[in-house]
This record gives C-alpha cells, structure tokens and sequence, in this order.
C-alpha cells in the first residue's frame, strides 16, 4: 500500500506533459505511419477518432469539413481522421471518405492500437496538439457546435 | 503465474522508481515521465417489469467499472487496467463470466527505433485477421487479451516482422482468467514500395505478407486422438494505387476437432477479395468471401465468444440507427459461409442540379450471406472429415440479405434531412440461435432531421419504422434531441412494438436521457425501459436482455 501511495503522490507532484504515444497507423494509400511522428510544420493538429458505423463522428468531421479550408487558411491547423473500423469495415473508410468528399489525412487502427495507446474510450473523441505536439485538449462525444469551441482553442494556440 | 494484488504491486514499485528518476530530470519534451490514463463505470439500477419480461438480478444493480494507466518514459512504457464488476451489468459480457474486482491487465513495453518487446498483455493483429487478432470492445466484454510476450522488428525500410507466444485472456474473477491452450504466431509483411527503390511508383504500392500461427492444447480426450498441435497459415497481397485498393487474403488451418465442428478433422480454409475504387466525389467497394470450417479457439470446447484466435469479419454493413442496428445485426457463420457485399457513395456538388446550394449525399449497400453447399461425407470411419466443400460453392440456405439506400441533403443553412430505406432478410434460426423460427422478412423507413437552433443548440428528431410479418411484428421509434454544445444534451425515444401474433405484444419502450461532457469527461444518466436487442460495437455484438431501471455512466480520459 505504502508503495502504491509514493506513486500517486510522485505522479500528482510532477510536471506532466502528454505528447503523441508510439503506435502504427496504416494510411489509406498503405504506409505505415508511427503516430509519434505526426507533424504540420509548427502549427497545430486535431486528431479526430471515428468510424464508418458511428453516425455523431460522421455529424462532426462534416461540419468540419464545411469550415475545414477556412480554418486551415486562417490558423494552418490540420485534421488527422484516425478510422478505429476493424477489418469488417476498413475496406469502406476510402470509398466513405471519399463519397464525403473529406480533404483530411486519413488513418486506419484496425485493432485500436493507437486509439488504446492514447485512452480514448468510444469515438468521436478529438485531440488537439499544439505546434510542438503537446496535447493541450481533448473532447468526447460531439454535439453540434463543438466545432465552434474547437476552432477557438485552436485560434488561441496560433495567437488569433 | 497466478495474479496477485503482489503482482499489481511490484508494477506499481518500478513505476515509482521511474517516476521519482524522474523528478530530477528537467523536463525535455519526449521524453519526459509522462502519465495518462482513463476511467469507466457504468451502473444500472432494475426495477422488475413484467410487461416487457425485465427481471431484475438478486442484487437489483449491476456495475461494470475499469481504469487504465500508462505510464511512458523515453522507449520505456507500462500499463495496467483494473477491473471490477460487482456485479455485472445483465447480460455483459458476452461468453465467460466476469466478477469481482481485481487487475484485468498490465504489461511492459520498450520500443526504440525499430525494435518494440512487449511483455505482459497485449493486443495483436496479423493481417485482416483470419490468421490471428487479439482485441478488446469493453463496452461489449469481448477481451481475449494475449499474456505473454511480443517482438516486433524492423530490419530495413519496408520489412515488418511480428512473432508472438502467449496464453489468452477468458474470463475474470477478481482477476483476468486465462484458457488452458497457449497460441504461438509470426508475421512477415513486406512493402515492396518502400522496400525496392526500382519498383518504386509514386503513389503506388505492393504488399505481402504472410502469417503462421499455431496453438497447443493437450489431449485428455479418452475416445478420440485430437491434434494437440493445430497450425494456421495465411498469404495475403494488397495492390495500392491513388483510385484502386485490391486486397486478397487466403488462409488455410490444419486438422482441428473442436465443439464446433462436431469434432471433424476436416482441414478449415478461408479466401476473401476485396477492391474499391475512389475518385472525388464517389467511392465504390466490393468484397466476396468464403469460410468453410475456421473456428480456431485455443480451448476446443470453448464457448463461440471465447478464446477466439482469429477474427472472421462479416460483410455486412454495421448499422447506426437504433431499428436496424439491434433488432437483425448480422454475425459471421465461421465454419460455414458464403459472402458478398457492394457498395457506393456519391456526392452531387453543390451547384449542380441535385446537389442544390449545399450538396447531396447518396449511400447505396447490399449484403448477401449463404451458406456453403456442403455434401455430407455417409460413411466418415476412415478420414472424420464430416462433409466435403468447395470454397464460394453456395448452398440453398440463406443467412442474411440487406438492401439500404440513404439520401442526405442539407436544404438550408439550418435543416438537414436524411431518409434511408432498408430491406432485410434474416435467418433468426442460424444467427441468433433460435430453432423453428421462419426467415424474417423486413421493410424499414427512417427520417431524421437536424435543426440548427442557434450556433451552439440543435435539435435532431429520427422517425423509424420496421415492418415485418414474422418475428415480433412491426416497431416504430421515434426519438427528439436537443443538444446545447459544448456541455448538455437531452434525449427522449419511445419504441412502440406493434402488430405481432399476440395482442399483449403492443408495447412502449419510453427512455430519457441526459448528457453533461466537459472536455474528455463525460456523465449520463438514462431512466425508463431498454428494450432487448443485440448491442453491437464494430463487429461483434452481444445481446442485452429487455430491462427497465436508471443508468449512470461516468467516462473520462486523461
């Protein structure tokens, strides 16, 4: 018990910070891509987890897509849609995405590697990092909206 | 090796020493003590109800409850999951029973460059998963987690080996139980774009892989001589090009006499194609399959959720409204199916003629499942192979059939509609288990319509409705949300069930719902009846028997 306490009480004091974990992504064009080396030059990125099956994901990565090249001319940021589908629908991510007409990099975590690695319970969930890939926010469920309170934190982070 | 909280201890021990290392240490970005983690509990509280055949458990509550932490430091990293079900939810998990509270999972990882050993529990996935996938859906219970060790390496650019050796994860009683078989596997997958600078095309890519993975489980059976040692190999290739994604994958598995099978000693084999085609605007994917006796457990008397080592994904679509979602969810028939599925998205551009000032969205699918025409083998006392097949011959029985077409458009700056329509064909029998059911024939239609109230509140209403002569009879759902981003939403849903065989059948099923989420923090709370049905998360389901009570869930990340 002694043990577990100097544990908490070491982790409560320390000066955490949450960066991108190490964990294989595949693209849509088949590449494997550690997610520790996700990049946009400085400026920030969402992270977005969904999958073809989840209608609220859906909801929210087109409403960011209506606003998408706005918020990228604006602030540079970039979204990065992490497919948590497994094997029974990854073969429908491209064409879904491309039916949308989504402009965002794409991923697929066919057995939640990346999804696990970074404690995302159910999807949607958003991650922001800022330019030096700290994670700074993270957001669960989507409710119309959100978008607006995401793109302010977004705009903060780039001084707008 | 047994689990004890001692275990969970000297875990927590090297964590503490990392992390008082890790003090003195000025911060210096990755490699940093970094801590996270995430917490769920799910409790529900039952009132008996007799209407809709609801019994409550002895305890009147169930509660499903589990935290995860990892702790990263540079290439080092460690987790671990606590679990407690006291007890669990009705009808969670699907297979063997979980109870008590106790360590679910922990493991240690070092990953430097391109080498990655894991020791403890992981989660693994060759392939498209005929061979070997090792996974988790918490909210389902489905956890057949590897506990043993891991290696992945990177020799050069574009050449991924895996190899593993374990035990998996069954049940929990104060602490994950495993079965009694252990699973062995490597997998070699070659990029040959990254690979060879010659062949490189821009934009264009190869790959092949291949797996072999094998379980050993001894033989105690008094009668029969069963294969302690069971192999599986697999042969996969994927084409890659900026419009065509081709995918084939083959897998072939040695004798393996288990519950399932009736104890054959056939040979079981697996073939699946796939290929889609994307340009803007329109996306189209098509995929056959065929199974024909691959369930691979790692114990051979095994119930159908436990100690799967291999994953056999169903072509159907995974549906997201309520009716269609959990009345007739399709589930793969692993030792005996033949598969087929379609599909097209399409946008109309704004501007045009039918895309209007906003654009419109057209999704159409179809499914179709079989099953193998098998010839039963009449004097089996030489080989026990039970019958003979051929891989994509079809039998007489269908499985399952599924047309849908979804229509979305937004007509102005704050409606938009969505109108599917869904025809399906489901043997209840096969799929669900339930002899002497005729094949369900069923027709749905749903509306749903999004209202943008202001910028940060919105209305959404779905109006659906089944329609069916067999089974149950018709149902009609009808939900209201009102949502007030970024903290609350509302939900009220009545289901109706009308139209059966028996006149008592006429039932609702009202439901509230309130949502509060900050940040990665969410907490709801649900009062009224939950009808039974099959709970789906990606692509496996479990069925969730008819209840009536309060819910609470609490879920957040940090």
């Amino acid at each position: 018990m002694r043990t577990f306490i100097t544990t908490i009480a070491a982790i409560v004091t320390l000066p955490l910070s949450a960066q991108l974990p190490s964990a294989t992504v595949t693209g849509l064009d088949g590449k494997k891509v550690d997610a520790k080396t996700f990049s946009n030059d400085g400026k920030p990125i969402i992270i977005n987890f969904w999958a073809t099956w989840c209608a609220p994901c859906k909801r929210e990565l087109n409403a960011i897509a209506e606003v998408y090249e706005e918020w990228q001319k604006t602030t540079g940021v970039k979204v990065i849609a992490i497919s948590i589908d497994d094997t029974r629908s990854t073969a429908r991510v491209a064409p879904y995405v491309s039916g949308q007409g989504w402009e965002y990099e794409v991923y697929l975590d066919p057995n939640g590697d990346l999804k696990r690695a970074m404690n995302v319970q159910n999807v949607p969930h958003t991650v922001l990092l800022d330019g030096n890939g700290k994670i700074v926010y993270q957001h669960n469920v989507y409710n119309p909206g959100d978008e607006n309170e995401l793109y302010a934190k977004v705009k903060k982070l780039v001084g707008k | 090796m047994t689990l004890t909280s001692r275990t969970a201890l000297s875990i927590l021990a090297v964590l503490s020493v990392l992390a008082t290392s890790a003090q003195q240490d000025p911060p210096t970005g990755a490699n940093d003590l970094q801590v996270h983690g995430n917490f769920n509990i799910d409790g529900q509280l039952y009132n008996p109800d007799e209407e809709i055949g609801a019994v409550p458990p002895p305890e009147d509550w169930g509660l499903n409850a589990w935290g995860n932490l990892i702790i990263t430091k540079g290439a080092f990293e460690a987790g671990l999951r606590l679990e407690s079900y006291t007890p669990p939810l009705l009808g969670y998990p699907a297979g063997e029973p979980y109870t008590g509270s106790g360590l679910g999972y922990r493991y240690a990882r070092y990953s430097q460059d391109d080498l990655d050993i894991t020791v403890g529990n992981f989660f693994e996935q060759f392939g498209s998963g005929l061979a070997f996938r090792s996974y988790e859906e918490r909210y389902l219970g489905v956890d057949n987690a590897m506990d043993g060790v891991r290696v992945k390496f990177k020799p050069t650019t574009g050449v991924y080996l895996k190899g593993f050796i374990g035990e998996q994860r069954l049940g929990f009683n104060s602490g994950f139980t495993k079965g009694p078989g252990v699973v062995r596997g490597v997998d070699l997958e070659l990029s040959l774009n990254e690979l060879l600078d010659s062949l490189a095309v821009k934009g264009r890519n190869l790959v092949i892989g291949g797996s072999f993975v094998s379980k050993y489980q001894e033989d105690r059976d008094p009668l029969l001589e069963l294969p302690e040692n069971v192999g599986l190999w697999a042969a996969r290739l994927n084409y890659l090009s900026p419009h065509w994604n081709l995918y084939a994958e083959y897998a072939h598995k040695i004798n393996d006499p288990n519950s399932s099978n009736n104890n054959i000693y056939k040979d079981g084999e697996a073939l699946m194609f796939n290929a889609t085609y994307v340009s803007k605007g329109l996306g189209v994917s098509a995929g056959v399959h065929s199974y024909d006796n691959m369930v691979f457990r790692s114990n051979r008397a095994a119930g159908p959720f436990d100690l799967n080592i291999n994953f056999l994904p169903p072509l159907a679509k995974q549906h997201t409204y309520n009716l269609p979602a959990t009345l007739y969810p399709y589930a793969t028939q692993p030792n005996n199916e033949v598969a087929g599925q379609a599909e097209v998205f399409y946008k109309w551009k704004k501007g045009t003629a039918l895309g209007g000032k906003y654009g419109t969205k057209l999704a159409v699918n179809g499914s179709v499942a079989y099953a193998l025409d098998t010839l039963r083998i009449v004097d089996d006392t030489v080989t026990y192979d039970g019958y003979t097949s051929s891989l994509f011959g079809t039998g007489d029985r269908m499985y399952f059939s599924d047309f849908n077409v979804e229509l979305r458009k937004k007509v102005s700056s704050t409606w938009e509609f969505a109108l599917t329509y869904l025809n399906l064909g489901f043997d209840i029998e096969t799929v669900q288990g339930k002899p002497g059911k005729p094949l369900i024939y069923a027709d749905m239609v749903i509306l749903e319509g999004m209202h943008k109230l202001s910028d940060a509140n919105s209305l959404r209403f779905e109006l659906q409705h089944l329609s069916t002569k067999q089974d149950h009879g018709n149902w009609a759902t009808a939900l209201v949300e009102f949502t007030f981003s970024p903290h609350w939403s509302l939900t009220v849903m009545d289901q109706y069930n009308y139209g059966g065989a028996v006149e008592t059948d006429e039932i609702h099923y009202p439901l509230g719902s309130v949502a509060y989420t900050r940040g990665a923090s969410r907490i709801q709370v649900n009062y009224g009846r939950q009808r039974a049905g099959i709970f789906c998360v990606g692509g496996v389901c479990r069925a969730v028997p008819a209840a009536n009570g309060l819910t609470v869930s609490i879920a957040s990340t940090f």
